[in-house]
């Protein structure tokens, strides 16, 4: 299986400041209208009791990071995953305590994620089993520099299973826009150099089965192609 | 063998400890030596988490006594969440307390620190994959649960609120499955365990999971901590003690507006 570790993340093209990535990626929770939409009637009951407030965000670690055109293997047992495009905000300097009016000057460019999971159905608990299984989070092609990138709180996401457009997710959909995040996120954490902030998904994400290709694409920011196989495979 | 990363004269150094350790808050081991022979107070260093921390794996609610103090119910599988590297913070640095909130606490725990790589390994073959251990203070900060992903990451994944240390004892000598563990807040003590207590054990966690994601040199796995969380001021002098692994001191202060002088 190809695995990107921290080493070989800096072989995605990046040609911004920091040129590398960190190899840490926060992913966002119910951050796409759809999906906060989604849970909006149990977010009411227990054991949510509300709705979140903060941004809920998940790590994506080392060893789930992939390449575009890496295979995801299907654990054992499992026959559908969840595919959910994100847009993919690459960090270019230390930020922390970001003003909404200038938390965009901290990205160094954006690029497309796949953050693939096991389908779960509670949002309580952490899902790392679900979440963080190697090669779960395909990320490219290339990191588009910010100044290429006309109005990335319009992009639209769209994803393609076999070549059947099964999602199209726009980022104008998004609870909070990108600026916002960013400084919401940054009133109790840093995101540093070359870390990678997954904007929020749409829902429901497109389910994938063994031997199906997803393709992602974002005008401006490329194609994000992967097949899912079989465990072992 | 016990192995500290400090800076000092503008570089950063490998330490082990100078002279016989002793075994009390006050005077751990008040000096230690550089590769190159120097020998400096501790006071003198920066110190720095003693390894190159990889992909930090924290475990909730793994003690029977804390579940219960947080009126939780047991688990019927880890309560696993991740940690970004922002979180992490060497011996003797300072943690912050939120302006306004109603009860941060410290959470003294053994960390457990992988050597060799562990892909889908047996409990029966997990403790090869350990380097060594070395005491994890994770605080929280409760004002800010909320019940998606809990412990969220506004609680749990704040700047400098992880501290790692003071040394990488290596696994060789030390029985991760009984290790004392107690927290002195302002030199009174506040918290005791022991690990023979911790409801998913070392090699049950890896087991656990490398069967789903591969664990690589640096990862750290905090295993959890035991009952007597109490509220920490600005001020308070934080130190966590683990058999064999040394005294983790903190201390926590108070928010600052940007632009502040420290």
């Amino acid at each position: 299986m190809a695995l990107l570790h921290t080493a070989c993340v800096a072989r995605i093209p990046c040609e911004v400041p920091p040129y590398a990535l960190s190899g840490t990626l926060y992913g966002t929770l119910l951050n796409h209208r759809s999906a906060l939409d989604a849970v909006a009637a149990e977010a009411a009951r227990p054991p949510y009791n509300a709705l979140p407030r903060a941004p809920v965000l998940y790590l994506k670690p080392r060893n789930t990071l992939a390449a575009d055109g890496a295979p995801v293997e299907l654990p054992q047992g499992v026959t559908e995953l969840e595919a959910a495009a994100c847009l993919g905000i690459v960090v270019g300097r230390s930020a922390r305590r970001l003003t909404e009016a200038a938390a965009l000057d901290c990205v160094a460019g954006f690029l497309i994620v796949n953050d693939v999971s096991v389908p779960h159905s509670s949002y309580f608990r952490p899902a790392v089993r679900h979440q963080a299984r190697d090669g779960f989070c395909p990320l490219g092609p290339r990191v588009t520099p910010r100044a290429s990138v006309s109005n990335p709180d319009a992009l639209v996401l769209r994803t393609y299973v076999d070549g059947v457009l099964a999602q199209s997710a726009s980022m104008a959909d998004l609870v909070r826009p990108l600026a916002r995040l960013l400084a919401d996120v940054t009133e109790f954490m840093t995101l540093a150099p070359g870390d990678v902030l997954a904007a929020g998904a749409a829902a429901p994400a497109p389910r994938v089965r063994a031997g199906q290709r997803v393709r992602i694409e974002a005008q401006e920011l490329g194609v994000l192609a992967n097949s899912f196989v079989e465990n072992g495979a | 063998m016990m192995r500290a990363r400090v800076a000092f004269d503008g570089a950063i150094h490998d330490a082990v400890p100078h002279g016989p350790a002793q075994d009390t808050p006050a005077g751990s081991v008040p000096e230690i030596e550089l590769a190159d022979g120097r020998v400096l107070h501790e006071d003198q260093v920066v110190w720095l988490p003693p390894f190159e921390v990889g992909t930090v794996i924290a475990l909730g609610l793994n003690y029977a006594d804390h579940a219960k103090e947080l009126a939780f119910g047991s688990l019927e599988e880890p309560l696993v969440f991740l940690k970004g590297p922002g979180t992490l913070l060497g011996h003797r640095g300072t943690t912050v307390r939120p302006s306004g909130v109603k009860f941060m606490h410290y959470e003294c725990e053994l960390a457990v620190v992988i050597g060799q790589p562990a892909k889908a390994v047996s409990r029966a073959g997990a403790m090869r994959h350990v380097a060594g251990y070395c005491i994890a203070n994770d605080y929280a900060v409760r004002d800010y649960l909320e019940n998606w992903y809990r412990p969220n990451a506004r609680a749990k994944n704040r700047d400098r609120a992880t501290v790692l240390g003071p040394w990488l004892v290596d696994a060789a000598g030390v029985e991760p499955a009984n290790l004392d563990l107690r927290t002195f807040v302002n030199g009174r003590q506040t918290q005791s365990g022991n690990t023979r207590d911790l409801i998913f054990d070392v090699p049950y966690l890896i087991e656990y999971l490398s069967a789903f994601m591969t664990l690589s040199t640096g990862d750290v796995i905090l295993t959890g901590t035991p009952q007597g969380v109490e509220n920490v001021m600005p001020g308070d002098d934080i130190v966590c003690h683990i058999d064999g692994l040394g005294w983790l001191k903190n201390t926590i202060v108070a928010e600052r507006p940007r632009g502040s002088a420290q």
